[in-house]
């Protein structure tokens, strides 16, 4: 099946290994001290409002039991979506991966004869680069949700999936709005109010004169066709409903069966990601209403290597991601290296899960190992996501140095022999060889020793005191 | 009534850590058990299977099933090895045979705050440890295993101890097994908060009951030179008045 699925293109790549990319934000301790502090208070937030729910952890298995059958079920679900939606009135396009989805809609745009689209903050665009397909095509992407748009007018990359400029401070925001926003006041100072009213002062321009959106969806229901939106500013509402065209890009996998499992991601959403008992703006259509809203609607279904994800039995559930969030905020490696050292669009555990599965694991080999596997991803996650199994699962695929391959290979062979275990147990008393405390240990060790001081090798094994009692 | 209990002292503690495993016999000795010390064990694989070498830790899994097999009840004083073999055993097992072998096993098999508390049933272990202590409860502990306050509520029962409550202390401390060579940069940012915390309690003992993760935060806190020490669960609940006063 995964040879003839194709492989994701986009945005799920880094130019560097993790620990390399990692360097940047470890080495920024204004930049570290902001995550922790954003990270720190949205766990709390989400925290207190999962504890009001005494079925919380009922509700987390209905919805990992219901993204289990979606994907059991998809290619049925899929067909049926877009019948319904067809019969609304909308026109589905179907899109193997990154380039073809980018065509598909940059044509469209093509189609309309207009010159800039606006934009409801959506994953899928980021993964495929959608921006900058339709720059090249002479169109204008415009994005509308606030810290979305402060990382586009930044010539930057999302660093969260909620909180994209999460890495940004307001002096930073303050300049870039200076530097790229339209007719933007000279006197701006870095107020957060300031700030917003000066986006809001441009959006609404935007929202008035612009007649076509793309937007993300977070869920599509298989059995009405409707199209699920969830934000938090209202520029997604605007989207939704000011333009003539509307075109969607989402991924094949947030197909949700029935109309009654929105009630179950509804309260897992926003509880889990933003914090909030009940989501702030939830915008839902099906195909076209005459006279009301958009009247033409296309929606673009994107594989990018979701079927080759599919079709691995332990990573598939990778798939069941709604994209809350919960995960990065409760990861002690994402708090420390911010998003960017990730490389894809998708940081922080189900980053380190999705993006080698999307792209294969040879062009990501080193995300499985972005991870202490201390397993708070997991728990946080509301649809129950097994990620630390799924990196352990991952580790196994990716390519091994050979170095290491060599020592492992060694390891097991002596620890499957006693004898000779004991025998090397008496050789790491030899360690003391090593330099003081492990400060002369070869590479890659010498980076466990620049920190940190290594046991001093005891007189005896625990095995030898045993013998000798 | 004595319980037989085997010994999977780990091969941490075997070769580096030792009293975490001598203690464990001290400590389930003196409470009038028979511990007993299979000498085919040497290492439950967890090192290979989470660095992504699953072919080469079915052999210790194998080893692990035949060496404990016989016994009825196995203690390890870990909850990260004992998390492998509970979680990652079967999985990794390959043959159904085995893997339903390894589930038997590792259902037979407890960290040691899970054996007194629960196969036991002992909360205070009668010992006495004149020291400020913090706990560090290690997310394998916490995560995999769930022993959740196990371990506080036998430290609460200690003669002497002055149990000082470690801030953020569910953060895990950076050690993560190849995770601390591999992505040594982000491990010490994690281990230099862990050890902040450490320092805030004033404690002049940290413990856990995982002599790895005990490892990293004791390998921080000697190059830092402040005189907190690591000290195992085990070690701690071996500690006797007499021996205190020696």
């Amino acid at each position: 099946m995964s040879t003839h699925s194709p492989r994701g293109v986009g945005h799920l790549r880094g130019d560097q290994p993790f620990p390399e990319a990692a360097k940047v934000a470890l080495a920024n301790p204004q930049l570290r001290r902001n995550l922790q502090h954003a990270t720190t208070t949205i766990r709390g937030k989400s925290g207190r409002v999962i504890a009001e729910l005494p079925d919380w952890q009922e509700l987390r298995a209905a919805g990992s039991a219901l993204k289990a059958y979606t994907m059991g079920n998809l290619p049925r679900l899929l067909e049926q979506l877009e019948e319904k939606v067809t019969a609304a009135g909308g026109v589905v396009h179907w899109a193997a991966d990154a380039n073809e989805a980018n065509r598909i809609v940059t044509d469209l745009v093509h189609q309309t004869g207009e010159t800039r689209v606006i934009k409801v903050k959506s994953m899928a665009t980021q993964e495929i680069g959608l921006n900058e397909a339709l720059e090249a095509a002479g169109i204008t992407p415009v994005e509308t949700d606030l810290a979305e748009l402060i990382v586009q007018l930044g010539k930057d990359k999302p660093s969260h999936i909620l909180v994209p400029a999460i890495h940004r401070n307001r002096s930073e925001i303050r300049e870039i709005f200076l530097r790229e926003m339209p007719g933007v006041d000279p006197e701006l100072t870095d107020e957060p109010t300031e700030l917003a009213a000066a986006a809001r002062r441009y959006l609404r321009e935007t929202f008035l004169s612009t007649k076509v959106a793309v937007s993300g969806a977070n869920f599509a229901i298989a059995e009405t066709g409707t199209l699920a939106v969830v934000e938090s500013e209202g520029n997604g509402r605007m989207c939704l409903t000011l333009p003539d065209t509307l075109i969607t890009v989402m991924g094949i996998e947030k197909l949700v069966p029935a109309w009654t499992d929105l009630e179950v991601f509804l309260q897992l959403l926003p509880r889990a990601s933003t914090g909030e008992r009940m989501n702030p703006y939830t915008s839902m259509w099906t195909g076209v209403t005459p006279g009301d809203g958009p009247q033409n609607f296309h929606l673009v279904l994107l594989d990018n290597g979701r079927t080759a994800v599919l079709a691995d039995e332990v990573g598939r559930s990778a798939l069941h991601c709604i994209r809350c969030s919960a995960c990065l905020n409760v990861c002690p490696v994402y708090e420390r290296t911010g998003g960017h050292a990730y490389g894809s669009v998708y940081p922080g555990p189900i980053g380190a899960v999705l993006s080698p599965q999307l792209t294969g694991i040879k062009d990501n080999p080193s995300l499985p190992y972005a991870s202490s596997l201390c397993g708070a991803c997991f728990d946080a996650c509301p649809v129950m996501i097994d990620i630390p199994s799924i990196l352990v699962h991952l580790r196994n695929q990716a390519p091994h140095p050979r170095t290491e391959k060599a020592v492992m290979a060694a390891a097991a062979y002596t620890m499957d022999r006693p004898r000779l275990y004991a025998r090397a147990q008496k050789a790491a008393r030899l360690s003391k060889l090593l330099g003081k405390r492990g400060r002369g240990l070869p590479p890659p060790l010498h980076g466990w020793a620049a920190s940190r001081d290594l046991p001093e090798p005891p007189p005896e094994t625990f095995r030898d005191w045993w013998r000798g009692r | 009534m004595t319980v037989r209990i085997a010994l999977f002292a780990t091969c941490l503690a075997d070769t580096m850590f030792p009293a975490a495993a001598r203690s464990t016999v001290q400590l389930l000795e003196r409470l009038g058990h028979e511990v007993v010390f299979p000498e085919a064990q040497t290492c439950c694989g967890q090192m290979h299977v989470n660095t992504g070498y699953q072919d080469q830790a079915r052999s210790l899994v194998r080893r692990y099933v035949r060496t404990f097999e016989p016994h009825d009840l196995v203690v390890a004083p870990s909850g990260s090895c004992v998390g492998s073999i509970r979680h990652q055993h079967a999985m990794i097992a390959g043959d159904p045979t085995l893997a339903a072998r390894a589930e038997a096993v590792a259902s037979r098999t407890y960290e040691l705050s899970e054996l007194l508390i629960d196969v036991l049933k002992i909360e205070d272990v009668g010992a006495y440890y004149p020291h400020r202590v913090t706990y560090h409860p290690t997310c394998h502990s916490l995560r995999v295993l769930r022993v959740g306050d196990r371990p506080l509520r036998l430290l609460r029962q200690v003669r002497g101890l002055d149990l000082v409550e470690l801030p953020a202390a569910e953060q895990c401390c950076g050690f993560g097994g190849t995770f601390s060579v591999k992505n040594a940069d982000t491990s010490t940012a994690m281990l230099a908060d862990k050890i902040q915390h450490v320092l805030d309690t004033g404690a002049d003992v940290c413990a856990a009951g995982d002599a790895s993760c005990l490892m990293h935060i004791g390998g921080g806190l000697s190059r830092l030179r402040v005189g907190v020490k690591t000290v195992h669960l085990a070690e701690i609940l071996a500690s006797t008045e007499l021996e205190a006063r020696l």
